[in-house]
């Protein structure tokens, strides 16, 4: 047998063992350990961690805030970025480039600079209260920091740009002469729309909404700073037992559900995209 | 094809408005004279673009993300470029596993990552080290670096290291002037995604920076949480100038779909 391939993807294999296999399965191991206060944390293997969570209705209110937080996220960016992509796909150059430029742009930047302008947008002195105060139309600034729905656009913002990626893809597959067809045997366009255009772009939704689900779900930066500590999602919640109350084990416990979360997530998803538009991937 | 509707093109306006709106208020706020966010309806000053120079600590910090990205992307390319060539050109066993270990690291989100490092570095004790930075940068990155050095070494054309061989190249010569040439395109665009998202990252950084060994956006994200002035917006400004300036390099080279289109999947 030939030892080249082996030899050459050694140097990947190894750092991928040292530092990603390893530190994996030593979370695995932490979140079976329980934290003293005195003394700090002690090994151990017991379910103590993942009992607490299971049990106490603190976690499923967070659990379950993240939840509906990534639906909410995902189903806006499939309803707004689908037919953008859709109108993308339509446009003519040069504007389609510039266009396209102004939306994938925006992944380049750091989603901390970018939560940070929805902040100043939306705080009670922010820019859309003081603009709509001073043209008259509220009285009183409408709170947007700090609620479901200010991290819930502001995550749409981050994320949409996958959803129109994803959907942008499937339209490349897309032959328009089957929609010209269609129009020519008297189709209406919404008829085209309906039976011909969105059953092909399907899988770029659902693939796009996999993807958006699963960042949405393990967000930080966004939520953190958007919801504050009154908003807590599973991502700021990890965060706070880690650098905040210190407990390790809990952390761990934590972090390693939400993986399986997004592991089951991500392969029921990706098996349902397979099963159902096998065709598509001919 | 058939045009859009004037409804499209008006829901394509606001939506890029959308897209827009926070970078621009963003730059707009740095540019305020006064002490706190305010539009600079007064007009324009450059005051808390000078303060960023007043604070060293995000100067440094800024300067570590670049040589944090520099080296991670740098040592990610530099193990996919041979790991493209066993995928791309054996069949070997545990192949189908090799590549989807490399690219499980995707599935597994940032905030799993950051506790795990952390974990990790505090138990070998090289937590808050620069090389413990720099390895778990090239975990995270190396996925895209992979992505795209394959895709090159997949579709290129082997009929000319034939011929070098034919005329008597050694190995090591076929691959430095044969090979290499050949893929740089991938290479190039692989190690520019690295280095960006290397840049960028915040969320598992958070977990493995020490207060000495700080990047940029973990120092701004930090910042933020406590109060937002103007002084992070104009950071956070040239931050955006600096991204618009290397996009417009990356397209003139590389084609900026060609790259942003490897982010996405």
């Amino acid at each position: 047998m030939n030892a080249r391939p082996y030899w050459l993807s050694a140097p990947a294999l190894l750092l991928y063992t040292a530092m990603f296999l390893i530190p994996m399965v030593m979370t695995f191991l932490l979140s079976f350990y329980s934290y003293d206060i005195n003394q700090g944390i002690v090994t151990g293997f017991k379910l103590a961690n993942y009992g607490e969570v299971i049990q106490d209705s603190y976690f499923h209110k967070i659990f379950l805030r993240t939840l509906w937080m990534s639906l909410l996220v995902t189903f806006f960016c499939a309803l707004l970025g689908a037919p953008e992509a859709y109108i993308l796909h339509r446009m003519s150059k040069p504007w389609k480039s510039i266009c396209m430029l102004a939306i994938l742009g925006p992944l380049l930047v750091s989603v901390v600079v970018r939560t940070l302008g929805w902040a100043i947008l939306m705080g009670s002195k922010g820019i859309i209260n003081e603009t709509l105060m001073s043209i008259g139309i509220i009285d009183a600034p409408i709170k947007m920091m700090f609620t479901t729905t200010g991290v819930v656009v502001a995550l749409i913002h981050v994320l949409i740009p996958f959803m129109v990626l994803s959907v942008w893809a499937s339209l490349q597959k897309l032959d328009p002469q089957v929609e010209s067809a269609g129009e020519s045997l008297g189709a209406s366009s919404f008829t085209v729309m309906r039976k011909i255009v969105i059953p092909q772009i399907m899988p770029g939704i659902l693939s796009g909404s996999m993807i958006v689900f699963a960042l949405t779900a393990s967000a930080f930066a966004t939520p953190s700073i958007l919801g504050g500590r009154r908003l807590k999602v599973v991502a700021t919640t990890v965060y706070d037992e880690f650098l905040g109350s210190l407990n390790w084990p809990l952390g761990a416990a934590i972090a390693v559900l939400l993986l399986i979360a997004n592991v089951i997530i991500i392969t029921s998803f990706n098996k349902f995209i397979e099963r159902k538009y096998a065709q598509a991937f001919k | 094809m058939s045009k859009n509707s004037p409804l499209a093109l008006i829901f394509n306006v606001l939506f890029i408005t959308f897209m827009l709106a926070p970078l621009i208020i963003v730059c707009l706020v740095a540019f305020t004279p006064l002490g706190y966010i305010s539009l600079p309806w007064d007009g324009f000053s450059l005051r808390w673009f000078y303060a960023i120079l007043d604070n060293p600590h995000f100067i440094d910090a800024f300067y570590l993300s670049v040589l944090l990205g520099t080296v991670s992307a740098t040592i990610a390319v530099g193990m996919a470029v041979p790991a493209s060539l066993a995928f791309a050109r054996y069949e070997f066993k545990g192949k189908g596993a090799i590549m989807a270990f490399f690219m499980s690291s995707l599935m597994v989100p940032h905030i799993v990552l950051g506790v795990a490092f952390l974990s990790f570095l505090t138990k070998v004790g090289i937590y808050g080290s620069f090389i413990g930075l720099v390895m778990t940068h090239v975990i995270i990155i190396m996925p895209y670096a992979l992505r795209l050095v394959l895709s090159a070494v997949t579709g290129m054309d082997r009929s000319a290291e034939d011929a070098a061989v034919s005329l008597g190249a050694s190995n090591w010569t076929v691959f430095r002037r044969v090979t290499i040439p050949m893929i740089i395109p991938g290479i190039a665009g692989g190690w520019v995604l690295s280095f960006i998202t290397s840049f960028d990252e915040v969320t598992m950084t958070v977990f493995v920076a020490s207060p000495s060994t700080t990047t940029l956006p973990v120092r701004m994200y930090e910042h933020i949480t406590e109060t937002i002035d103007p002084l992070i917006a104009s950071l956070s400004a040239t931050m955006i100038f600096i991204t618009i300036i290397l996009m417009a390099i990356l397209d003139r080279f590389f084609g900026l779909d060609n790259i942003l289109v490897g982010k996405g999947k």
